[in-house]
């Protein structure tokens, strides 16, 4: 038997919610595999809804909103693109960004919105089935969504994301305009810090460890857990333990 | 008074509706509405024939009342349409209507998976566990009051925005009535006679520019555009320029009457401007009396109901007939034939001129569009599908029907309005049926030529349908709108690090901070997007009627194992 995906689409109320409908007035016919969560504005979909999504094994996400220009409350969908931008080059860390996809669906567009949707399907029935869905879920790609997750919602990746149009396209607070390009490299580096960080954080939560420990479990560099480890000490999120010989244990706070 | 339910357990009723055979047609209803009862919170759960009816209505009522039920969840067709009334329907059981939440199993189930009968059960299986679960999460919510400023925009001064405006200032509202042009009047000042009685153009234009320039509480502003629009239902800004010079209009209600254009013929069928022409090219010659033809051919639909224009511009084929009978009226020795796909004339008075024109020897010959007509010099081949071979028509005078089209500039007004346009860029109304003359914006309203090619008698009514739709709002004093906005709690102040991120990603302004140093949203202002929840740092932000919570249980009964 083929398989049959599992999608998620989070459609904005006034384009793409009104496209679907619009789908069924024009019976348009697409497959039956994705289920609807309706929201007011592609700018609602939070990042981690995104990723909570494939968490639970979802096959695929679909995030759909009004054209650009065309958003009922006016830039909504260009603050959806930057949150999704972000989700799915989180997602790139672990190979899971082609589970997700952004696209633009109007009102009028009922033959479109059927075109896409069974587009998506096609391509993730071709992708396979989530390595996170089913009865045995892939536990350690499991914990590594989990850390994606709490970075996207962590404030600093937040509030990166939340000024990126603002630092970009306008000025920073020193009057100075950020190009996208530079931009996008800061931001790469705070995600895969962030990553980290959250990673750390989540083998800490179970019970505490060296940083060797932590090195093999996360097949991470020593020396960057260590560095690591400082940058999460100073915001007060782990502490010592205790010092067994010559090696500090950590633990989450 | 509605009965303070929050604090108590939540008590789901979920209602499936058949929607006739709609959905009871593809899946089993009675079984959906049996297998929600396992789902978590659902005290009671029905199938009802129509859940919108009379009956189906009562039977929530009724149902709330007998199980005690705090939420309820109607599984139906879609809130775009039918929210509103189930609302209401709580709200009289005695609920606040927030505690309402619609499962759409028609319009995106039944009437799109009809070869997967099983799929679409499964697939309305899940919604309705999604939006029971959101349904449990649900929070009541009190509507934003705001104030209604009794004075309306029009734009656009053709026949529907002057019978809008007519309206609206007799109704005693402040009007303004702005037209591009500079003059009054539309389409209506190149016509020369108007189906079906043959009334003079000039006279009913004249009539009605008349009654506007005397109506009391009518502004109008000819030569004038409208070149920005701010704010919400009962509290618009717009500015207006003329000559250069802008002005602010405040006004609580707006109506599009913006009409239609003419399709440029340029390279259609043959035209030339002068021995191939187009109806609207023929109506002054018509006027003026100087029609000198005598063998004259129509061709209809002549750029329109093809790939690139799908729809029938609906006028086209009276508008035939109409100068059909006018040419022979003024020369009853002309040949008039029209060369026609599909004639339209519907209604009573339209057929009975149809007959008029076939008893004064007009000659019609259909074609099919695989099949075009081929203009030569003088005549015309057309393959007659009645009699199934091709006929010669030679002609002095070739006219083409050709389709009104949507304004060039519709989309810069869209934009403005924050209203969509559909596939051919006229504007597109909230439903065809239950809403033909408002938009999904509250306060914005649509009139005539700008939604869809109508003639003038459409035009007039819909004129004042919008006018009528309009009054809704401008009758009030004040209004309640969405309750279903963003909040920064009392609970969440202190996760607030106050980074003013929210500040600048409101796209309305609606979020401030305060003389203490504090965020504010000002709740008449938000409409609710819920970008700045999504953006909040520190998720400090509630989005009411939208919150995480309720998503990720959304998310969490469709994943959850």
């Amino acid at each position: 038997m083929s398989f049959e995906p599992k999608l998620l689409g989070f459609l904005c109320n006034w384009c793409s919610y009104a496209g679907a409908d619009l789908a069924g007035v024009s019976r348009i016919q697409y497959p039956p595999n994705m289920r609807v969560i309706r929201v007011m504005c592609s700018g609602r979909v939070d990042p981690k809804f995104v990723i909570r999504a494939l968490e639970l094994g979802i096959d695929g996400v679909y995030v759909m909103g009004c054209h650009i220009g065309d958003c009922h409350y006016l830039e909504g969908n260009y603050e959806a693109v930057k949150k999704f931008d972000m989700t799915k080059k989180f997602l790139s860390f672990i190979g899971l960004d082609n589970r997700v996809r952004l696209d633009w669906v109007s009102a009028s567009e009922g033959v479109r919105f059927g075109e896409v949707v069974t587009k998506f399907v096609e391509d993730i029935r071709e992708l396979g089935p989530s390595p996170l869905s089913g009865d045995n879920p892939d536990l350690k790609l499991l914990e590594k969504v989990k850390a994606i997750r709490e970075a996207a919602s962590d404030n600093r990746m937040r509030a990166l994301v939340g000024r990126q149009r603002k630092i970009t396209e306008e000025e920073n607070v020193y009057g100075e305009k950020v190009s996208e390009e530079k931009f996008n490299e800061l931001m790469d580096i705070a995600m895969k810090d962030e990553y980290k960080r959250n990673r750390i954080l989540l083998a800490l939560e179970k019970d505490p460890k060296s940083i060797k420990d932590l090195a093999v479990e996360l097949d991470i560099d020593p020396s960057i857990i260590l560095e690591h480890m400082l940058t999460l000490k100073g915001r007060g999120l782990v502490d010592f333990q205790k010092i067994i010989g010559n090696t500090p244990i950590f633990m989450r706070i | 008074m509605s009965k303070e339910k929050e604090e108590e357990e939540a008590r789901v009723g979920v209602f499936v509706c058949h929607c006739g055979s709609n959905i009871g047609g593809l899946i089993d209803c009675h079984k959906l509405a049996e297998e929600a009862k396992d789902f978590p919170n659902v005290a009671y759960s029905e199938d009802n024939l129509y859940t919108c009816s009379e009956t189906g209505l009562a039977a929530i009522k009724k149902a709330v009342e007998e199980y005690n039920l705090n939420r309820v969840v109607v599984a139906s067709c879609t809130p775009r349409t039918h929210e509103p009334l189930f609302r209401e329907c709580i709200t009289e059981a005695g609920l606040n209507p927030y505690l309402f939440n619609f499962v759409n199993i028609r319009d995106q189930c039944t009437w799109v998976h009809m070869k997967y009968p099983k799929e679409a059960y499964d697939k309305a299986k899940d919604l309705i566990r999604m939006g029971a679960a959101k349904a449990v999460k649900l929070e009541p919510l009190d509507m934003v009051m705001v104030k209604i400023n009794p004075a309306a925009l029009v734009i656009g001064g053709g026949v529907a925005g002057m019978s809008a405006a007519l309206n609206l200032s007799r109704q005693g509202f402040k009007t303004y009535l702005v037209e591009k042009e500079e003059k009054l009047g539309g389409r209506l000042n190149s016509l020369y006679k108007l189906f079906p009685y043959n009334i003079e153009a000039s006279e009913l234009v004249g009539n009605l520019i008349n009654n506007v320039q005397k109506a009391q509480n009518l502004e109008i502003m000819t030569s004038s555009q409208v070149k920005n629009i701010e704010g919400f239902v009962g509290n618009y800004e717009v500015e207006v320029e003329k000559n250069g010079s802008s002005q602010i209009l405040e006004v609580g209600a707006i109506i599009v009457a913006v009409g239609s254009s003419l399709l440029n013929p340029e390279g259609l069928l043959g035209y030339d401007g002068k021995k191939r022409i187009t109806q609207y090219e023929l109506e002054p010659k018509l006027k003026n009396k100087e029609l000198k033809a005598k063998d004259i051919v129509m061709i209809q639909c002549a750029g329109s109901r093809n790939d690139e224009r799908p729809y029938c511009s609906s006028v086209c084929c009276m508008t035939a007939l109409k100068n059909a009978l006018n040419i022979k009226e003024q020369n009853p020795d002309a040949h008039v034939t029209i060369l026609f796909r599909d004639l339209y004339t519907p209604g009573t008075d339209y057929e009975e001129y149809y007959r008029e024109a076939r008893e004064q020897g007009i000659l019609f010959v259909k074609y099919d569009v695989d099949k075009m007509p081929v203009i030569e010099e003088n005549q015309v081949k057309v393959f007659n599908e009645y009699i199934g071979t091709e006929m010669i028509v030679p002609y002095d005078l070739l006219v083409l029907s050709t389709p009104l089209v949507a304004n060039d500039d519709n989309k810069e007004l869209a934009q403005m309005l924050k209203v969509p346009l559909e596939a051919n860029k006229f504007f597109l109304e909230a439903h065809v049926k239950l809403r033909p003359n408002d938009f999904a914006t509250d306060g914005v309203y649509i009139g005539g030529s700008a939604k869809w090619p109508v003639d003038i008698t459409e035009s007039i009514s819909q004129g004042y349908a919008a006018a009528s739709r309009a009054s809704t709002v401008l009758s009030h004093e004040t209004l309640e709108v969405e309750g279903a906005t963003s909040s920064l709690p009392e609970y969440n102040k202190s996760l607030c690090s106050g980074c003013e991120i929210c500040v600048k990603v409101c796209p309305f302004h609606a979020i401030v901070k305060n003389e203490n140093d504090e965020i504010e949203i000002i709740q008449a202002l938000c409409k609710g997007c819920g970008v700045c929840g999504a953006t909040c740092t520190n998720q400090a932000i509630v989005i009411k009627h939208f919150t995480d919570d309720q998503i990720m249980s959304e998310i969490l009964a469709y994943g959850g194992k």
